[in-house]
């Protein structure tokens, strides 16, 4: 049995549907805090919505991730990138997971109400605490930030990859080209 | 690394490495921009809050604006009259839980109470099966601005100037001069008939909604809270910092207060983006239910400190219209909130185991 070079069909599907919807997410938070304008609500109400979608499709990533494992690094990289690459993605995962939920307890402690769409309300998942809400809403801040500074060492990694050291790496998580060697598993 | 260095300095590689570095520089840029780091002059719930604090000094704790004020509770009871026109539960005949909050506006929590100052209401409708209503309405005819912008920049030109502590005529005469809608607007805020206090007084959304029906047909809709109280007789005599806060919680103490929610149904042409503008009288008014505050406390403990009256945490069949103000509101009041919950508060003014001394 040969070595596999791609993540799981669906592992790659959910990575970048997942990186445009987080990266959106990001863009759309930043966005919103700054406005007074018209655009404010409209952002509020794709950013709830976004999140909860972000979190469900980050634990089935999770669970899929543990069932079916990832292609392992090529040997040729160092130990410390070894240990950069898998920190990071213990950070994504962990950033991905504890972002909406935070943003779900913040609004709870805030005792706003959670609306997804008209007419679809989350319940509470803590219970209403202005403090709490306060440190909360702080918390959101500074994870968001956390987050975009992962990714962009992410993307930079990925790029590294893809383009200078063309290891393979990078290609784990594209289509294979038909003329691309086969993948066995 | 040395094998990154090596490849990154081959020859030919020099544009994969302007890609490697370029594409998160590039989006760093772009999310700094979001953010609104390079466009300074844009207005930002932040903006506005720290334009109140300079107002009105810091009142660590306190709502940024509408700062002095008490807890109500009671219950709203819809008639079903508004329910052709908004599919929202609360308009159905049956009772929705209320936390609301008397106020004055402004954002100084130890001010006086006095005739002309505004007052106002804000509520927090709960029917049992979701679908919440949550708005702030005043006793004035109309709004002072048509956005966010101008209310900040009318704020700045109001601010007290160092030598008199008093703000400088000229400024404000100049804002009003290039804000015409607003010179109007006070004026006709200033002609208002003023009720004797918070329990006979009416409270108008000025802002525009629109009202949903169950077919998805959407009517624009303004309204007022109107007192069923009566004027009380004229020979009692107000006196005391707090007057219209304690004459309020002392009538509460011994019955409960009503108001009836109209609503104003608006007709094509009648000005919706500009809540400076009152629409034509006559408009078709419905009597949508009637609000029943029994209850008041303190805002140390109080149900209604741990909620902001964001006007946008609207139910099914309610939504904003193009009108401005109610955005802005939503997110300088989600600003206001984390700041003031954040922070140690003082006692407020109004207690309702002590009275203030003064005047």
């Amino acid at each position: 049995m040969s070595e596999r070079k791609y993540f799981s069909p669906l592992a790659r599907g959910l990575h970048w549907a997942m990186a445009l919807m987080i990266l959106a997410m990001l863009f759309i938070g930043v966005a919103m805090v700054a406005s007074t304008g018209p655009a404010y609500h409209r952002l509020v109400g794709l950013h709830r919505p976004l999140g909860i979608a972000i979190l469900a499709l980050a634990f089935l990533r999770l669970v899929n991730r543990v069932a079916s494992g990832a292609p392992p690094l090529p040997t040729t990289l160092p130990q410390g990138i070894r240990i950069l690459a898998g920190s990071s993605q213990v950070a994504l995962y962990l950033l991905m997971i504890a972002l909406p939920l935070v943003g779900w307890a913040m609004l709870s402690a805030g005792d706003y109400p959670v609306s997804m769409t008209s007419g679809v309300t989350l319940p509470p998942i803590v219970s209403p605490d202005p403090a709490l809400y306060a440190s909360l809403r702080g918390l959101h801040t500074w994870l968001a930030l956390g987050l975009f500074g992962v990714i962009l060492a992410h993307i930079t990694g990925a790029l590294v990859h893809g383009l200078l050291l063309r290891d393979g790496v990078f290609q784990a998580m594209l289509w294979r080209r038909p003329q691309a060697s086969t993948r066995i598993e | 690394m040395s094998l990154i260095r090596q490849k990154a300095t081959e020859k030919g590689n020099l544009g994969r490495v302007g890609i490697v570095i370029g594409v998160p520089v590039a989006l760093a840029f772009a999310f700094i921009a979001a953010a609104g780091w390079f466009t300074p002059d844009r207005l930002t719930p932040a903006t506005v809050v720290r334009t109140f604090d300079s107002v009105d000094g810091p009142h660590p704790g306190f709502r940024r604006n509408h700062a002095k004020g008490v807890c109500v509770s009671g219950w709203f009871e819809g008639s079903g009259q508004a329910s052709p026109y908004s599919s929202a539960a609360l308009f159905r005949v049956e009772r929705s839980p209320v936390i609301g909050r008397f106020a004055l506006a402004g954002g100084q929590p130890y001010q006086d109470d006095a005739p002309d100052k505004v007052r106002s209401l804000a509520l927090r409708i709960m029917p049992a099966n979701g679908g919440e209503w949550r708005m702030g309405v005043n006793d004035i005819p109309v709004f002072l601005f048509r956005n966010a912008r101008d209310f900040n920049s009318f704020l700045i030109a109001s601010l007290p100037e160092a030598t008199t502590r008093k703000p400088d005529p000229a400024r404000i005469g100049a804002f009003l001069a290039a804000h015409p809608e607003t010179a109007r607007a006070l004026s006709q805020i200033k002609q208002r008939s003023l009720s004797s206090g918070f329990a006979n007084d009416a409270y108008n959304s000025l802002d525009t909604f629109l009202f949903v029906n169950a077919g998805g047909q959407a009517t624009p809709v303004r309204w007022t809270m109107e007192p069923e109280q009566p004027a009380p007789a004229q020979n009692s005599v107000k006196t005391g910092r707090d007057y219209l806060f304690d004459d309020l919680t002392a009538t509460l103490a011994e019955h409960p207060l009503r108001w009836k929610l109209m609503i104003v149904l608006g007709q094509p042409g009648d000005p919706t983006a500009d809540p400076t503008v009152a629409w034509p009288v006559g408009r078709t008014r419905i009597d949508a239910g009637t609000l029943v505050l029994d209850k008041a406390e303190g805002e140390d403990g109080g149900p209604c400190t741990g909620i902001t009256f964001d006007p946008l945490i609207l139910p099914e069949g309610i939504t904003p219209s193009d009108d401005p103000i109610p955005a802005a509101r939503s997110a300088v009041y989600a600003r206001s909130f984390t700041a003031r919950s954040g922070e140690t508060k003082a006692p407020s003014a109004i207690n309702l185991n002590s009275t203030r001394s003064g005047k």
